[in-house]
């Protein structure tokens, strides 16, 4: 029998013991003209319902790339997946024909990215852009989508909605544009979305107010929430726990209370002590030593063993495993243990 | 909008006066005598000769000659040939052909010219692609010269001895709208080469965009996502080329018309200016370059309707 595309599509409702989503073990490679780039190697992470994931780390240490293979949008070739799961309510999206995945993008699992001013398409209003999803994936007519458009855009508050829903995205300020941006991801109630740096392309003030968006209409529908970003500031009040990413593999995974006091890692240490605080003001501020790696060009063992301040011999010819600090926390450093002794806390 | 569109036709009266004096001038400037052409080897009367030359004002200063002229322009008249023909009657005619055989070639050019260009980055790099890309370099290295004559004797004259039927009439404009395609194809030749590459190059650029990374995250389909969310971005620079070609294809006439017999504006022009015809040259350079102008005001009017990020105030 011929399986079509509903047929392989993961159910809803219950759950069972399976995450809502679960990265497992997930390898992405880039073939270039200069070599292969492994830009993802074995990064793990889950996601349950209602929970926030902040994934942190510096570009090119492959957060954005784990997020693209989940939402499947990849550009294959040159990219390829060599090993690894992506489960979606236990349903392997790797595994899944083309036609099955699009009915899971931007229904069930979706996503915002970085800079809504080229994310948006200039040529079309707003309105038929967040319109566009209930006509396509409800069927609905062009005058209850665009008043779906303007319901969503006052429910992402953005000001005067029903005679700004036939404007353009250039008409919009930075702040609102992300907000449109908002609006049409959660258009048909996802139940993942994945923010790739929703704030970083905007002013202090507007970032603050956009996070907070986020996390209300996550508390309003219990969507799992998967955050991108490089700014360790952005995540501290909204995320349940935080992955820490550092060349293509996860540092260090735990709640994220527990890493803001002791970082058992010591990349995610140099983080923390590299945002500026009021209480040190006048001291010279940390600054991790060195630079990200050549993803062409690997350190051997510890991809971070160059720019650590707490390297061993071994650091510098086995690559740590993720060890067990607690049933919710890893890191993977041969030495977390004196990196937890060495903060205070 | 209204008031755009009225500053820019008033921005064109210069730029005709300018374009007139130039080219009356340049005709004025040529050796030979127009009224001494038109009896060939016989000797004239020399009466007559002078009744001719005050008659068309020949012994009147350069600028009193041009006042004349323009000023007949402004009120509606073309003057008259030296063979006593009205200019606007003999354009009109001949500017219809021209026109005809420049819209044949316009449509054939967006049509083949985008059509070929998204095939080729649908499937680029791969065998179509290339394939596509080294016919357009063909097309744009051999001259039109070779283009028409040869298309002539093989779709024109060839097969029509073979199958015995008349696809590709080729003895001037006497069988209707067949009869201007193969010229029309010929005219539109490198242009179809140039719009297939600008075309491919821009869907390829598009689908690279953030929007289109979008549209996929939306969960459109593949067919959605470029016929809808690239191709409406893609085609911006298409149509300013489109538009930029029509006053080319005009203008560009003079050679395929001499091949396939066509008696338009190009062949009007060069044998008007071989007989010194000054009214019947500026005539119709001057008509081209209105063509150019209004060509150009509806590209930039089209780009505010498909770009809505262009306003014109």
């Amino acid at each position: 029998m011929k399986n079509t595309a509903t047929d392989v599509l993961p159910a809803e409702g219950g759950l069972g013991n399976e995450p809502l989503l679960a990265v497992d073990d997930l390898h992405v490679e880039f073939v270039t003209r200069g070599g292969l780039v492994k830009a993802v190697n074995g990064v793990s992470y889950t996601l349950q319902p209602g929970e926030t994931l902040a994934v942190l780390g510096e570009s090119g240490s492959g957060k954005s790339v784990t997020a693209q293979a989940i939402m499947g949008i990849l550009d294959m070739p040159p990219a390829r997946i060599p090993k690894g799961e992506i489960r979606f309510r236990g349903t392997d999206l790797l595994k899944l024909p083309e036609d099955a995945k699009t009915q899971i993008r931007g229904q069930r699992i979706a996503m915002i990215f970085q800079d809504a001013l080229s994310a948006l398409n200039p040529v079309f209003t707003v309105g038929w852009q967040i319109g566009e999803m209930f006509r396509v994936h409800r069927g609905m007519s062009k005058r209850d989508a665009e008043k779906k458009a303007v319901e969503l855009m006052d429910r992402v508050r953005i000001p005067a909605a029903k005679a700004r829903v036939h404007d353009y995205p250039h008409q919009f300020s930075g702040g609102m544009r992300q907000r449109i941006m908002i609006a049409m991801s959660i258009a048909l109630d996802p139940e993942v979305l994945i923010a790739d740096e929703p704030t970083t392309a905007l002013d202090v003030t507007v970032q603050a107010q956009i996070m907070e968006l986020l996390a209300e209409l996550q508390r309003e529908s219990n969507m799992g929430l998967i955050l991108i970003t490089h700014d360790l500031g952005v995540v501290a009040d909204v995320a349940d726990k935080i992955a820490v990413m550092y060349a293509g593999r996860i540092v260090e995974n735990a709640p994220v209370f527990d890493i803001y006091r002791h970082p058992a890692h010591p990349y995610s240490k140099g983080l923390l002590e590299s945002i500026p605080r009021v209480d040190l003001k006048g001291q010279e501020l940390y600054a991790i030593k060195g630079l990200p790696p050549n993803l062409l060009n690997m350190p051997t063992g510890c991809a971070f063993h160059p720019r650590c301040p707490y390297r061993q011999d071994n650091c510098v010819t086995d690559v740590p495993e993720l060890y067990e600090i607690s049933p919710v926390r890893n890191s993977a450093c041969h030495y977390w243990r004196e990196v937890l002794d060495g903060t205070d806390g | 909008m209204g008031r755009y569109i009225i500053r820019r036709l008033i921005q064109a009266i210069p730029v005709l006066l300018g374009s007139t004096l130039l080219i009356f001038a340049t005709v004025f400037a040529l050796p030979g005598d127009p009224i001494a052409a038109l009896a060939g080897e016989k000797r004239q009367d020399p009466k007559v000769v002078e009744v001719l030359r005050d008659q068309y004002h020949l012994n009147d200063p350069f600028f009193a000659q041009y006042w004349h002229y323009i000023s007949g322009v402004f009120r509606g008249d073309f003057g008259r040939t030296y063979a006593g023909v009205e200019v606007s009657e003999l354009m009109a005619a001949k500017f219809q052909v021209t026109i005809n055989l420049a819209m044949t070639a316009l449509v054939m050019e967006a049509i083949i010219g985008v059509g070929l260009g998204l095939w080729a980055a649908l499937r680029r790099g791969r065998a179509t692609d290339s394939a596509i890309l080294a016919s357009t370099l063909i097309l744009i290295s051999v001259p039109v010269l070779v283009t028409g004559f040869v298309l002539q004797l093989l779709l024109g004259v060839q097969l029509k001895l073979v199958t015995g039927i008349d696809f590709f009439p080729v003895a001037g404009v006497f069988d209707g709208w067949r009869s201007y395609l193969l010229p029309g194809f010929v005219l539109a030749g490198t242009s179809i080469a140039y719009l297939t590459r600008l075309t491919r190059t821009s869907l390829v650029e598009t689908l690279r965009a953030d929007y289109v990374r979008t549209a996929i995250a939306k969960g459109m389909s593949r067919r959605r996502v470029i016929g809808r969310h690239a191709l409406r971005n893609a085609l911006i620079p298409l149509v300013t080329y489109l538009g930029a070609d029509l006053g080319t294809l005009m203008g560009g006439a003079v050679i395929t018309e001499t091949i396939f017999n066509i008696q338009g504006i190009g062949q009007e022009l060069f044998r008007s200016v071989y007989e010194r015809q000054q009214p019947v040259v500026v005539g119709i350079v001057t008509l081209l370059v209105l063509v150019y102008i209004l060509a150009n005001l509806v590209v930039d009017l089209l780009y505010a309707v498909l770009d809505p990020r262009i306003r014109y105030e």
